[in-house]
């Protein structure tokens, strides 16, 4: 049986880090907050802006455009979007997961496809496995501006127009609730499924359809991108939440298993100088 | 008098919402004055100053990057950076004015130019918009 000071200390330390992991359960619960804001301050934009490629899409059937059109596909980009550092439960190991598995069905070399990652772990899980990683973004702030990621997004995209790769897909967690996150696939590159939304109403273009969808694509797709990388940090936050909840409450149960073993082997250390006391005062009569 | 509704939308969320009676902006193929009642178009925008004109005075906010939607009752503007005049950082502007200067004086390669060229012209922008000497 473990001696009395060493369950103490044990209690001591476990109850030192369950009262890290109950902080960082708070912090992350105020990031989630802020997160959530910025997820939202971001759907009038991306609405407004799907409106609009809609229903020039579907308004001018002439007007086509490089990054509209299915290329035959030589080179697949993987837009892999994960945390920077642990701490987060299945997050990052769910995400990287499913896109290993996917590279795996779709590929049978390393020179198909390449890699863009958003996130430190993503990077380091890709170059270890020895793929090529094309263009990487790590230290991203918790509240992303779009000024922030707009390097990694230009890129992105400039390099499917210069034909560097046929097409790109995007893995992210989907934010779903604080309790639950989806990894998700989406295809960036080319733009073939934009639905027309209901209220199409025709404009007129200045200059023409062609020089606007030039300007608009892109930035559809760069906001595409944002998008995933605000739901992804909305859900990294609550995945480091939920992750440091069970770390707490693990470690509160942990802490009353010890604590009872404590109080035994106390009980059992007075029983026995008690015996030990009443066996000498026997001995003396 | 009539009057026009006029958002100003960025990925990082709205930055302006109101009734105006007219907006001048930069678009690609020069300025462009909207009235209310304008026939629906879609035009992208330059890197330049969208004037916001209200019954006795003008507003005016930097924008770079994006495009116009205009309905007869609507204006949306849709870009990568706006920022009304008193939301400027004229000091960060300044600064990367200078860096853009540094490097079109550098004269490297044609890339970097471009960008550097591109950078002075926002930053040139957004000082113009906080002293407002448009």
């Amino acid at each position: 049986m473990a001696s009395l000071r060493d369950i103490k200390n044990r209690i001591t330390s476990t109850k030192k880090t369950s009262q890290i992991t109950r902080a960082m359960q708070m912090v992350s619960a105020s990031k989630l907050n802020r997160a959530e804001v910025n997820a939202k301050a971001f759907v009038p934009y991306m609405a407004k802006i799907q409106d609009v490629v809609a229903s020039i899409a579907a308004g001018s059937n002439d007007a086509s455009h490089p990054m509209m059109t299915t290329r035959p596909v030589k080179k697949t980009a993987y837009l892999v979007i994960t945390s920077d550092r642990g701490l987060v439960g299945g997050y990052n190991s769910n995400i990287l997961r499913t896109v290993s598995n996917k590279i795996r069905e779709r590929h049978t070399s390393n020179d198909e496809f390449v890699i863009l990652s958003i996130g430190r772990k993503g990077r380091d899980f890709f170059a270890k496995q020895g793929m090529t990683i094309l263009e990487s973004a790590i230290a991203l702030p918790d509240h992303p501006s779009f000024a922030d990621i707009k390097e990694i997004t230009r890129k992105a995209v400039g390099m499917f127009s210069e034909g560097a790769y046929d097409e790109v897909y995007m893995y992210y967690n989907h934010f779903v609730s604080a309790i639950q996150q989806e990894v998700t696939e989406t295809k960036v590159l080319p733009l073939t499924d934009i639905k027309p939304t209901g209220a199409t109403s025709s404009y007129e273009f200045d200059p023409s359809a062609e020089a606007i969808l030039e300007v608009l694509l892109p930035q559809y797709a760069e906001s595409l991108i944002f998008g995933a990388v605000l739901d992804g940090k909305a859900s990294e936050h609550a995945a480091s939440m939920t992750a440091m909840k069970s770390a707490t409450d693990n470690a509160s149960e942990l802490i009353d298993g010890l604590t009872l073993s404590y109080n035994r082997a106390r009980q059992a250390a007075i029983t026995q100088e008690i015996t030990e006391i009443v066996g000498g005062a026997a001995a003396l009569e | 008098m009539k009057t026009i509704t006029v958002n100003i939308v960025t990925p990082d969320g709205p930055v302006y919402d109101s009734e105006v009676s007219m907006v001048i902006a930069v678009t690609a193929s020069g300025e462009m004055g909207v009235l209310p009642g304008h026939i629906p178009t879609v035009a992208p925008l330059g890197i330049g100053a969208v004037r916001l004109k209200k019954e006795n005075s003008t507003e005016l906010v930097a924008v770079s990057g994006g495009f116009l939607e205009i309905r007869p009752e609507k204006v949306t503007i849709l870009a990568q950076s706006a920022e009304r005049a008193t939301d400027i950082d004229v000091a960060r502007a300044q600064e990367s004015a200078k860096r853009a200067e540094a490097l079109l004086q550098a004269k490297k390669d044609d890339v970097d130019f471009k960008r550097a060229e591109l950078a002075l012209k926002r930053a040139m922008n957004r000082i113009n918009v906080y002293e407002g000497n448009i």
